[in-house]
């Protein structure tokens, strides 16, 4: 009777055990699930943005924007500034969730239509841009604000190759990084600092202009 | 009594089990030509030390330790490997353009500083692999040149 016992409860545990296998597979698939339902999500919202700014467009440009919002270095160019936003504000979730939109819509960049040499540049600058944004989207608001240095610099550097109708004015703050400073874009002439948000809104000054 | 015995019995059998439950080693005999020692000037004290603190997780061949191929550790470790893997190789490290050098660099300098690596639950039993002051000094200092050297 007792031995009828021990041999169940090793069955039950041998059973336990190839369950609590099994499930570490699953339990990677479902993550891998969500991760793509959250990414479902960001897309919708990333339309969503494209359409909003495609209303103060001209009507000729409108079609355009539809049509080419995504994958253009104009669709990173919004996402990089709604991101830049964020950290102004202090809102780490907020920037996680635009990190993680930029991403996509770098991934999503063509560049196809640039010839050899710019082409390989850029791609370059995507592939780096496209790893410090998925950081964004996962980190402390410390670590995505280091990662926003660098992004900031891959930005500058596609627009040199890009262009953009925008005007845009680069921006730095001399204080960020133990005084070695930290550069980034914005449309607004008017200073307000990602990198240290409310503590020194207005720290930095306009470096340069583009466009 | 009977029932702790009994308990004792089955989480022995539940152990013994899962030692079945194949793991992939990462092990290469190969170091191949974008290795980070061979493409760069690594003082030698310097390399040691990268050896030891990183590449067990950060290339293409860990030291393994008999633990370390023991259920469910081995589990925790491939986990860390390949995510050690896929955010640094060592190994591959020619392979990357100066723009994602450069950022890679910054990131290993930023980690260190931090104390973030190596990570706490590596060094609790790979005591070897702390970075004493000194020890972390030096190599800030000279991945420093090396940053600033493919940047200018």
């Amino acid at each position: 009777m007792n031995k009828l016992k021990v041999v169940f409860g090793i069955v039950a545990i041998a059973f336990v055990t190839l369950t609590a296998v099994s499930c570490k597979d699953a339990k990677t698939d479902k993550n891998d699930s969500t991760e793509n339902h959250s990414e479902m999500n960001a897309d919708g919202d990333h339309s969503k943005m494209n359409h909003d700014n495609s209303d103060g467009d001209h009507d000729g440009e409108k079609k355009e924007m539809k049509m080419n919002g995504n994958g253009t270095s104009q669709a990173v160019l919004n996402d990089y500034f709604n991101l830049k936003d964020a950290l102004v504000a202090d809102d780490n979730a907020k920037a996680k969730n635009l990190g993680g939109v930029l991403a996509k819509s770098l991934k999503a960049f063509d560049t196809s239509k640039y010839s050899g040499d710019k082409q390989g540049e850029l791609k370059d600058i995507i592939e780096d841009a496209t790893e410090h944004a998925e950081h964004i989207s996962e980190s402390d608001i410390t670590h995505q604000r280091e990662h926003f240095k660098v992004l900031s610099k891959d930005m500058t550097d596609m627009v040199a190759i890009t262009g953009t109708s925008m005007k845009i004015y680069e921006q730095f703050c001399p204080m960020y990084d133990n005084n070695k400073g930290g550069a980034w874009l914005s449309m607004n002439e008017e200073i307000r600092n990602p990198y240290f948000g409310a503590k020194m809104l207005k720290c930095g000054k306009v470096q340069r202009e583009i466009n | 009594m009977k029932i702790a015995k009994i308990i004792a019995l089955i989480l022995l059998i539940g152990f013994v089990g899962i030692q079945f439950v194949p793991t992939d080693l990462n092990q290469s005999d190969t170091v191949p030509k974008t290795d980070f020692m061979l493409v760069n000037d690594v003082p030698n004290d310097i390399k040691n030390k990268l050896q030891v603190s990183c590449y067990d997780c950060h290339s293409n061949n860990t030291q393994y330790r008999w633990y370390n191929k023991v259920q469910p550790v081995a589990w925790f470790l491939e986990d860390h490997i390949k995510e050690g893997k896929a955010e640094l190789n060592f190994n591959e490290w020619d392979s990357l353009s100066n723009r994602r050098k450069a950022s890679k660099l910054r990131s290993i300098i930023k980690q260190i500083e931090s104390n973030e690596m190596p990570l706490g639950s590596y060094t609790l039993i790979h005591k070897e692999a702390r970075f004493s002051e000194e020890e972390k000094e030096e190599i800030l200092n000279w991945v420093t040149q090396l940053k600033d050297s493919i940047t200018n």
